[in-house]
C-alpha cells in the first residue's frame, strides 16, 4: 500500500527554487503536465473544429468559392477559393485524427487524468514524473508532425482517419507524415498508460481502498488499459504501412493492382483487411477511451450537484470493467460489409450486443442517482446533465449499427457520423466541458462565471442537435459519408442534400456559442470569484488540497475513513462528508 | 414508420431490412421516452429548491434491473430471430449460378467496370498485364472463353425477378458497392473475389410508375473513400424483363466484333 505522502522524491524537490523552464516547461508536476496536456488539447479541439466549418461550407454551398478565407487556403488546395475534392478529404482524415488523437485524448486523460487522479488518490505526484514529461512531449512533437502536414507540397493526409489500404499505401498525399505522427501520438499513449496503472496500484493514500476509489480513477484505470492493450497493434501497423510507402513492402497489397492503367510493381501477397483487423483492434477500444473519461467526470459532477451517493456505484465499476474486457472483442463490428461469413458476424453482433448491457447500466445508473437528489444547477450540472440524454442518443443508434443486417443499408453513411458524434460532441465534449468547470478552481483558485457558463450551455446544446441530428435523417436516406459535393452527385441524396445548409449553419453557430466560454476561461484566471479548497462541498481528495494545489499537493497527512460519494448522510448537519477529514477539524 | 426516408425499395430482401431498421427504433424510441419522461421529471422534482434535502439512499426499487433484463431480451430477439438469419441468408444462401444471372463486377478509380461470360456462359481469363484503361480496362483475355464477354463502364443491366449473384473485387483501393434501393452494400476489395446477390423486383420502368418521375433512376454508389472523385463514383442499374434483358446483351454482343469497347450509354 502506499506510503505517506513524504516519501515520495517529488515533495523533496519542491523545497528548491526552479527555474522557469523546469516549472512551466519541462515539469515533472503531473498538475502542470495536466496543464499543459489540457491547453494543448482545447487548442487542437479548436483547429480541428475550424477545419470542419471549413468543410462544412463545402457541404453546404458545394463548389461555391469559400468566403473570406477561400483565397488564402492557396491554388493547389482551394483554387479561386473553390475547395479541390483532395482538399476536402485532407479536412476530413485530418479533422478526424486530430478530434480524437490530439483533442479529446489528450484532454480527457492526459488532462482531467493527469490533474485530477493523483489528487483524486490522494498522491503527492504521478508515480513517474518524468515519464510523465516525456508522454506529453511526445503527444506535442506528434502534433507538431500532424499540423505541420497541412504545409507539404502534396498536403496532409487524406485517407480518412482509418487509413485503409492499399488508399493509403499509394496515396500521394501526407500519408507517411500521418504515420510518423501517429507513433509519436501512441508512444506518447503508452507511456502515459503505464504510468496511470501504476500510480493508482502504488499510491493510493491510506485507507483508500479499491472500493472506496471515485469513479472518475476507475474510469482512468479501465482507460489506461485499453491504451496499453490495444495501441501496440496500431502502433505495429503503422511501422508497416509505413513500410509499405517508404521501403516498397507489401504488408497491405496484394496482387495484381492496376493503379491507373498501370500495374503497380511491388511484390505483393499482402492483405488490405489485415490493416483493418489491426485499426479496429485499436479503435474499437478507443472510442471507449474517449467515453470512459466523461463518464467518469460526469459521476463526479453529478454525486456532487445532487448531494446524494451514486447510485449503484459498486454495479457501475463491476460494468466499466466489463465493458472494459468486452471493447477487445467487438472491433470486426466495423468490418461487417468486407465480406464476412455468419460465423464472424454472429460471434462479433453477440459481443456488440452484449456489451450494449453495461453501457445500459452505466448511464441507468447516473439517471437513477439523481432520484431523490436535491439538484444544484450550477455550470458543470447543466454539461453533466446535458451529457446524459445525448450520449443516450449517441448509444441507441449504435444499435442497428451493431446488427449486421441492419447495417447493410447504414454502415458508411451519415447514420454513422451522426452516431458517433452523438458520442462524442455534446457526449464526451460536454462531460469535458463540466469537468473544466467543475476543476477550473482547483487548477487556478478561481471559479468561472455561471452567467457565460450558461450562455455557452443552451445555444451549445441547441446548435450540436442542429448539426448532428439532420444527419440521421440523411444517412436514412443512404447518403453516404466523405462526399466531397455533400452528396449532390446522387438522386437518392440529393432529396436531404438541403439538410446540409441547416447543420452547416448549426455548425458555424456552434463556434459563436463557444465565444462565451473562451472568454469566460482567460477571464477567470485572473478575475474569476475567489475560490477556497472545497468551493462545491465535495467529499473526494482533491478538494483537500489548497487551490491551487502547491508542488506535491497536500500540506497535510491523509488517511480516508470512507467512501467516495458520502453526501447528506443521515443524522449528521452537514450535507458532505470527506474521504478524509480536514487537519483543521 | 421510417419507410418514408429510406430510397424506394426493389429488391427481394428489402422489406425485411426495412422492417428491422423499423423495428429497432421503436425500441430506441421507448428507451428514450422512457428515460427521458424520468429525467424530465426527476430534474423538476428534485430540484435544491423543492427538495432542499436530499436522500441518502434514493431509489429503492428493482425496476431498472428489470428494465435492463427487458433491454437485453429485445436486443436478443432482434439478433436471434432477425439479423442473424437475415445474415445467413444473405452470405450463405446463394442461389446456385445456373438459375441466376451471373455477373462480375471490377472497382477502380472511380468507375464501375460490368462484366458479362457471354453467350458460352463462361467467364473468360482476365491479366493485369492486359489492361488498356480505354480499350480493355478489366484486362480481358479475348482468346478463349473470353472471346464472346461483354463489358461496359458504370451500366449494370439486370433481368427483373431473377436472382442475381455479383461477383465483386477491385483493381486497386477498396471501393463499397452501394445499391441503395436494393438494400446491398458489399465492400470491393482487390485480392479477393466477393459474391453478393439479391433479387430485383420491380423493373426500372415499375419503379418509374410507382414514384412518379419518369427520370428515376436506380444507382450505384460508391460507399467506401477510394480517393478524391470518390464522391462521383456513380453507376446505374437498369432492371428489365427478362425479354428486355435478352435483347439487350443481343445487341451488347453485336457490338463486339467493331472494336472491342461497348462503352456506350443506354
Ligand atoms: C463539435 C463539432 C463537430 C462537428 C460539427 C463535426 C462534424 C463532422 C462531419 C460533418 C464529419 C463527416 C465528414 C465527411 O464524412 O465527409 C465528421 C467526421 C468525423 N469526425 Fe467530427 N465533428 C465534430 C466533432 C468531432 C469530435 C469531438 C470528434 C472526436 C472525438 C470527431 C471525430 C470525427 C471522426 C473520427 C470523423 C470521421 C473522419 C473520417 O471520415 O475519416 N468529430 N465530423
Ligand atoms: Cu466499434
Ligand atoms: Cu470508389
Amino acid at each position: 500500500m502506499a506510503e505517506p505522502v513524504q516519501a515520495s522524491p517529488a515533495h523533496e524537490e519542491h523545497h528548491h527554487e526552479q527555474s522557469f523552464w523546469r516549472k512551466f516547461i519541462f515539469s515533472t508536476d503531473h498538475k502542470v503536465i495536466g496543464v499543459q496536456y489540457s491547453v494543448t488539447g482545447l487548442a487542437f479541439l479548436f483547429f480541428g473544429f475550424c477545419l470542419m466549418m471549413i468543410m462544412r461550407w463545402q457541404l453546404a454551398y458545394p463548389g461555391e468559392p469559400i468566403p473570406l478565407i477561400g483565397s488564402l487556403l492557396g491554388e493547389n488546395r482551394a483554387p479561386g477559393g473553390i475547395m479541390l475534392p483532395d482538399f476536402y478529404n485532407e479536412l476530413g482524415a485530418m479533422h478526424g485524427t486530430i478530434m480524437v488523437f490530439l483533442g479529446v485524448v489528450p484532454l480527457a486523460v492526459g488532462g482531467f487524468g493527469n490533474f485530477v487522479m493523483p489528487l483524486q488518490l490522494g498522491a503527492p505526484d504521478m508515480a513517474f514524473p518524468r515519464i510523465n514529461m516525456i508522454s506529453y512531449w511526445c503527444l506535442f512533437l506528434g502534433g507538431v508532425t500532424m499540423f505541420a502536414s497541412f504545409f507539404l507540397p502534396n498536403g496532409a493526409a487524406g485517407n480518412g482517419w482509418t487509413s485503409y489500404s492499399p488508399l493509403a499505401d499509394i496515396a500521394l498525399n501526407g500519408q507517411t507524415a500521418w504515420l510518423i505522427g501517429m507513433i509519436f501520438l501512441i508512444t506518447s499513449s503508452l507511456l502515459g498508460a503505464v504510468n496511470f496503472i501504476t500510480t493508482a496500484v502504488q499510491l493510493r493514500a491510506p485507507g483508500l481502498t479499491w472500493m472506496r476509489l471515485p469513479f472518475f480513477c476507475w474510469a482512468q484505470i479501465v482507460t489506461a488499459f485499453l491504451l496499453l492493450l490495444a495501441f501496440p497493434p496500431l502502433e505495429a501497423a503503422g511501422v508497416l504501412q509505413l513500410m509499405d510507402r517508404v521501403a516498397a513492402t507489401s504488408f497491405f497489397l496484394p496482387d495484381g493492382l492496376v493503379v491507373g492503367g498501370e500495374v503497380l510493381e511491388v511484390s505483393g501477397g499482402g492483405s488490405p483487411l489485415l490493416w483493418q483487423h489491426l485499426f479496429w483492434f485499436l479503435a474499437h477500444p478507443e472510442v471507449y477511451v474517449l467515453i470512459l473519461p466523461a463518464m467518469g467526470i460526469v459521476a463526479e459532477v453529478i454525486a456532487n450537484n445532487s448531494r446524494k451517493p451514486l447510485w449503484g456505484y459498486r454495479s457501475m465499476v463491476y460494468s466499466l470493467i466489463f465493458l472494459g474486457f468486452m471493447s477487445f472483442i467487438v472491433w470486426a463490428h466495423h468490418m461487417f460489409i468486407t465480406g464476412m461469413g455468419s460465423v464472424m458476424s454472429t460471434f462479433f453482433q453477440t459481443t456488440t450486443m452484449i456489451i450494449s448491457i453495461p453501457s445500459v447500466i452505466i448511464l441507468s445508473a447516473l439517471f437513477i442517482s439523481l432520484w431523490g437528489g436535491s439538484i444544484r444547477y450550477n455550470t458543470p450540472m447543466l454539461f453533466a446533465l446535458g451529457f446524459l440524454p445525448m450520449f443516450g442518443i449517441g448509444g441507441l443508434t449504435g444499435l442497428p449499427l451493431g446488427l449486421s443486417a441492419a447495417d447493410i443499408p447504414l454502415h458508411d453513411t451519415y447514420y454513422v457520423i451522426g452516431h458517433f458524434h452523438y458520442v462524442v460532441a455534446p457526449g464526451t465534449l460536454f462531460a469535458l466541458f463540466a469537468g473544466v468547470y467543475y476543476w477550473f478552481p482547483k487548477v487556478t483558485g478561481r471559479k468561472m462565471n455561471e452567467f457565460l457558463g450558461k450562455l455557452h450551455f443552451w445555444p451549445s446544446l441547441v446548435f450540436m442537435n442542429g448539426v448532428f441530428f439532420p444527419m440521421m435523417i440523411q444517412g436514412l436516406n443512404g447518403v453516404s459519408r466523405r462526399l466531397a459535393d455533400g452528396g449532390i452527385t446522387y438522386d437518392f441524396a440529393g432529396e436531404v442534400a438541403g439538410l446540409n445548409r441547416m447543420m452547416s449553419v448549426s455548425a458555424w453557430c456552434l463556434a459563436v456559442a463557444q465565444i462565451p466560454f473562451i472568454i469566460n476561461f482567460f477571464m477567470s484566471i485572473r478575475n474569476g470569484e475567489k475560490a477556497g479548497r472545497n468551493p462545491w462541498n465535495s467529499t473526494t481528495l482533491e478538494w483537500l488540497a489548497p487551490s491551487p494545489a502547491p508542488h506535491g499537493n497536500f500540506d497535510q497527512a491523509i488517511e480516508v475513513t470512507r467512501g467516495p460519494y458520502e453526501y447528506s448522510v443521515p443524522g449528521s448537519d452537514k450535507d458532505y462528508a470527506p474521504q478524509a477529514e480536514p487537519a483543521s477539524t | 414508420m421510417m419507410d418514408a426516408m429510406f430510397p424506394a425499395a426493389a429488391s427481394e430482401h428489402a422489406g425485411e431490412i426495412d422492417n428491422m431498421i423499423d423495428a429497432v427504433h421503436y425500441l430506441m424510441l421507448v428507451l428514450f421516452i422512457v428515460w427521458g419522461a424520468f429525467f424530465l421529471y426527476t430534474l423538476m422534482r428534485f430540484r435544491a429548491a423543492r427538495n432542499p434535502k436530499a436522500d441518502y439512499v434514493g431509489v429503492k426499487s428493482k425496476a431498472s434491473t428489470v428494465g435492463e433484463v427487458l433491454v437485453a431480451i429485445a436486443e436478443g430477439v432482434l439478433l436471434l430471430g432477425f439479423s442473424i438469419p437475415m445474415w445467413a441468408e444473405r452470405v450463405d444462401e446463394i442461389p446456385s449460378e445456373a438459375d441466376s444471372t451471373v455477373v462480375r463486377v471490377v472497382a477502380q478509380q472511380f468507375a464501375w467496370n460490368v462484366w458479362y461470360p457471354g453467350a458460352d456462359g463462361v467467364f473468360g481469363e482476365a491479366d493485369p498485364y492486359l489492361t488498356d484503361e480505354a480499350t480493355n480496362p478489366i484486362g480481358l483475355d479475348r482468346d478463349g472463353a473470353g472471346a464472346d464477354d461483354i463489358w461496359t463502364v458504370n451500366q449494370l443491366h439486370l433481368p427483373v425477378d431473377k436472382a442475381a449473384i455479383i461477383h465483386l473485387t477491385s483493381k486497386d483501393v477498396i471501393h463499397s458497392f452501394n445499391l441503395p434501393n436494393m438494400r446491398i452494400k458489399q465492400d470491393a476489395i482487390p485480392g479477393l473475389s466477393i459474391p453478393v446477390w439479391f433479387v430485383p423486383t420491380k423493373t426500372t420502368v415499375q419503379i418509374r410508375e410507382e414514384t412518379g418521375n419518369p427520370d428515376y433512376v436506380y444507382e450505384i454508389a460508391c460507399a467506401q473513400l477510394c480517393g478524391n472523385s470518390h464522391y462521383s463514383m456513380r453507376g446505374f442499374l437498369t432492371v428489365h424483363t427478362e425479354e428486355e434483358f435478352q435483347a439487350w446483351l443481343d445487341e451488347e454482343a453485336s457490338y463486339l466484333g467493331d472494336s472491342g469497347t461497348d462503352d456506350f450509354f443506354n
